[in-house]
C-alpha cells in the first residue's frame, strides 16, 4: 500500500521533468523534421497559416548538393579535432602542472579557469580587437617590434585563428577535469614507478597518461558535443568566410540570410545525423575506456 | 649483498623533528624490523633509506658506497608499499615486469624472470588478470613478485599486512618469513604490530619519536628490555607495570612482571586481589585481578581451564628471576 503510493506520488513528482524534457526536445525535434520536408520561404509569402507545401527530399537533396555542403562538413570536422588536440594536450600539461604545490595556488588556479567564465561573443570580440587586429591588435605589435610583417590573422589564417579562440575558451574545462583526475592518482603508484626505475618521463607515459585516459575520454566526449555547435566565435570574427563556414554556420546562413527555413531544417537534420555519426565513432574509440 | 649503515642520519619537516640523529647497521642478510607506535618515524626511516625522502643530515652507506645522495631506482633497493601501489591498468605479468623493462632487459630474460618470481608467488594462474581481480593476498603477493625480480641487494616493507584481515596476515608472515630463509636477502621491514617483530624479525629496532629505545633480537628485547617504552611494547598481553609501595619493597620506582611468570593461587600468596575480567582462550586464560595496593589491574596467565570467575578471591606470587625492575628515568636496574 505504501509502497504504491509512494511509487504514484513519485511519477506524479516525475512528472514536470519529463513533460518539459519531452517539450524541450521533442518539439523542436519534430518540428525540424516536419519543415524539412516543405517548401518555406517566410519572404516569397509561405507561412504556417496558410499551409505549406510539400516537397518530399528536396530540400534535403538541394542541401547536399550546394557545393558549401563538404566543405562545411570538412570546416566542422578540422575545428573540432584541432580544438581537441590542443584542449587535450595543453590541459594535460596543464593540470600536471598546477598540481604541483605552488605558492598561491588558490589564485593561479583560479585565473586558469576564469577564461571559461568569459562569453564566448565577448571573448571573440576580445580576441578580434585586441589580439588578433592586424594594424592595431597585441600580436601585431609584436610582430612589428620583431620586425616581421603582421599577420592578418582571421583573413590568412582564419580556421587556426578560431581554432586557437575556442581553444583558449575551452582549455579551463579540460584541465579542470583532469586536474581533478591527477589529484586521484595514488602517489604511491609514483613512488613505486620511481623505485622500479622509471624515469619522470616514463612515469607519465605508464602511470599518470593511463590513469588519466577516463577522464581524457570524458573530456573528449563533452567538449565534442559542445564544439559541433560553436557559433558565436564564427559569427563574430570571421562570419563565415574564409574557409571558417561550419555546418551549424551553414545552417544559420540558409535559415537567416537566405530566409529559406526548409532547406536550413534539412541541414539540421545532417547536422543531427552527422553529431551521432562522430559520438559512434568517438564512443568506439574512446568509449571503451569508460567500462574499466 | 645488502649492508646498510646510517650514520647520524637526521631528518626535519621544516620545523618538526621527526628523526633525530640515529646511527644503525644492518648486517647482510638480516630480517630488520622497525617496531613502534603510530607516528614514531618508522616509516619515514625507510623511506629514507629507500630515498624516496631526502635525509637532513648524516650519511646513508649501501654496501660500501655512499647512497646518501642517489636516486631511488640506484641504490639497489625494492620496496613493497603499504597499499601494494600497483599499476592498475597494467596485466598482474606487465606489473612484475614493469621494473625490469625500465632497466631495459631482453624480452627473454623478463618472461624468464617473471615466471621464476610467479612460480615461486603462486601467482603463475593469475599472470593475465589486473590487480583489480585479485584478493588482497594475491595483490600482496605480485607486489612482492615485483620486488623480487630486481634482485635487489634489500627488501623493504612498509606495513605490507596492514591491509589484510587476520588470518590472511598470519598466513602471509610465514610466507614472508620462508622467503627471507630462502632469498637469504636483507629485509627491512616496518610495523606497529609487535607480534609481527616478535615472529618474524632477526633484530628489532623499537623506535620512540625517531629514536631508537632499544635493538636486539625478539627474545633480548623480551627478557632485557632496556626501558620502561620497550617493557611495555614488546609482549601480548603487555607487561604489568607497578609503581608504589610495592615497587618500592624490591628496591625499585617501577616493578615490571610479565602475565606468564605471575603464579596464581586460589589459596594463598603474594598478593590478594579479586577476579574483575576473565578472557578464556582455551590453551590459556588470563585473569584481570584487582589487587589489593595496586591501582591498575594485574594481568595474570593461567593454564588453560581454571576455575575460577568475578568476584574470586585470588592470590599472585610474582617469579623472582622475572621480575624487571626500573628506576626514576624509567631505565632498567640490573
Amino acid at each position: 500500500m505504501a509502497t504504491q503510493h509512494s511509487r504514484s506520488a513519485a511519477r506524479l513528482m516525475l512528472a514536470p521533468a519529463v513533460v518539459l524534457l519531452l517539450g524541450w526536445m521533442l518539439v523542436p525535434l519534430t518540428l525540424t523534421l516536419y519543415l524539412s520536408f516543405k517548401k518555406y520561404l517566410p519572404l516569397r509569402g509561405d507561412s504556417l497559416q496558410n499551409g505549406l507545401e510539400w516537397v518530399g527530399f528536396e530540400n534535403y537533396a538541394r542541401f547536399i548538393s550546394s557545393s558549401a555542403f563538404w566543405p562545411s562538413v570538412q570546416a566542422t570536422l578540422i575545428i573540432v579535432g584541432g580544438v581537441l588536440l590542443i584542449t587535450v594536450v595543453l590541459g594535460v600539461l596543464l593540470a600536471i602542472l598546477l598540481d604541483q604545490p605552488i605558492w598561491g595556488q588558490g589564485i593561479v588556479r583560479l585565473f586558469v579557469i576564469a577564461p571559461f567564465f568569459v562569453m564566448p561573443t565577448v571573448s571573440a570580440l576580445v580576441w578580434k580587437n585586441m589580439l588578433m587586429d592586424p594594424i592595431n591588435g597585441i600580436f601585431a605589435h609584436l610582430w612589428r617590434f620583431f620586425g616581421a610583417t603582421p599577420v592578418s590573422w582571421l583573413s590568412d589564417a582564419s580556421v587556426q585563428s578560431i581554432i586557437l579562440i575556442v581553444s583558449w575558451q575551452w582549455l579551463p574545462f579540460a584541465t579542470l577535469i583532469l586536474l581533478t583526475a591527477i589529484q586521484s592518482l595514488d602517489s604511491e603508484q609514483l613512488e613505486a614507478a620511481e623505485m622500479d626505475g622509471a624515469s619522470p618521463l616514463a612515469r607519465f607515459f605508464y602511470i599518470v597518461l593511463p590513469h588519466l585516459s577516463r577522464a581524457i575520454t570524458i573530456v573528449i566526449l563533452i567538449q565534442t558535443i559542445f564544439l559541433l555547435s560553436i557559433f558565436a566565435e564564427i559569427f563574430v570574427t570571421t562570419g563565415g568566410s574564409f574557409g571558417t563556414r561550419t555546418l551549424t554556420y551553414l545552417i544559420f546562413q540558409r535559415v537567416v540570410d537566405s530566409q529559406n527555413i526548409g532547406l536550413g531544417s534539412a541541414g539540421g537534420v545532417y547536422a543531427i545525423i552527422l553529431a551521432n555519426i562522430v559520438a559512434i565513432f568517438l564512443m568506439r574509440i574512446v568509449g571503451k575506456n569508460l567500462d574499466r | 649483498m645488502g649492508h646498510i649503515i646510517l650514520e647520524n642520519v637526521k631528518k626535519r619537516f621544516g620545523e618538526v623533528t621527526v628523526i633525530p640523529p640515529l646511527d644503525l647497521e644492518i648486517n647482510d642478510g638480516e630480517f630488520v624490523v622497525f617496531v613502534g607506535p603510530s607516528g614514531c618515524g618508522k616509516s619515514t626511516l625507510l623511506r629514507l633509506i629507500a630515498g624516496l625522502e631526502d635525509v637532513t643530515g648524516g650519511r646513508i652507506i649501501i654496501d660500501g658506497k655512499d647512497a646518501t645522495s642517489v636516486p631511488p631506482a640506484r641504490r639497489g633497493l625494492a620496496m613493497v608499499f603499504q597499499s601494494y601501489a600497483l599499476y592498475p591498468h597494467m596485466s598482474v605479468r606487465k606489473n612484475i615486469a614493469f621494473p625490469l623493462r625500465m632497466a631495459r632487459l631482453e624480452r627473454a630474460e623478463i618472461d624468464r624472470r617473471v615466471k621464476a618470481a610467479a612460480e615461486v608467488l603462486n601467482l603463475t594462474d593469475y599472470l593475465d588478470r589486473r590487480p583489480g581481480q585479485l584478493s588482497g593476498g594475491q595483490r600482496q603477493r605480485v607486489a612482492i613478485g615485483r620486488a623480487i625480480v630486481r634482485e635487489p641487494a634489500a627488501f623493504l616493507f612498509d606495513e605490507p599486512l596492514s591491509n589484510l584481515d587476520a588470518a590472511l596476515r598470519v598466513g602471509m608472515r610465514l610466507e614472508i618469513s620462508e622467503l627471507h630463509k630462502r632469498l637469504e636477502t636483507t629485509m627491512i621491514y616496518v610495523t606497529h604490530d609487535q607480534v609481527e617483530a616478535m615472529t618474524m624479525a632477526d633484530k628489532i629496532v623499537v623506535l620512540r619519536a625517531g629514536n631508537i629505545e632499544q635493538v636486539g633480537s625478539p627474545l633480548e628485547l623480551y627478557r632485557n628490555p632496556r626501558n620502561l617504552f620497550v617493557a611495555g611494547f614488546i609482549g601480548s598481553p603487555k607487561m604489568n607495570l607497578i609503581n608504589g609501595s610495592i615497587a618500592a619493597q624490591h628496591g625499585a620506582e617501577t616493578i615490571g612482571i610479565r602475565p606468564e611468570h605471575i603464579f596464581a593461587s586460589s589459596e594463598g600468596g603474594e598478593w590478594h586481589g579479586k577476579v574483575s575480567v576473565s578472557e578464556h582462550l582455551g590453551s590459556d586464560t588470563f585473569f584481570h585481578v584487582t589487587c589489593d595496593g595496586i591501582p591498575e589491574p594485574v594481568t595474570v596467565r593461567v593454564g588453560g581451564e581454571v576455575d575460577l570467575h568475578y568476584g574470586d578471591d585470588i592470590w599472585l606470587t610474582p617469579d623472582p628471576n622475572h621480575l624487571h625492575r626500573f628506576d626514576t628515568q624509567g631505565l632498567r636496574v640490573a
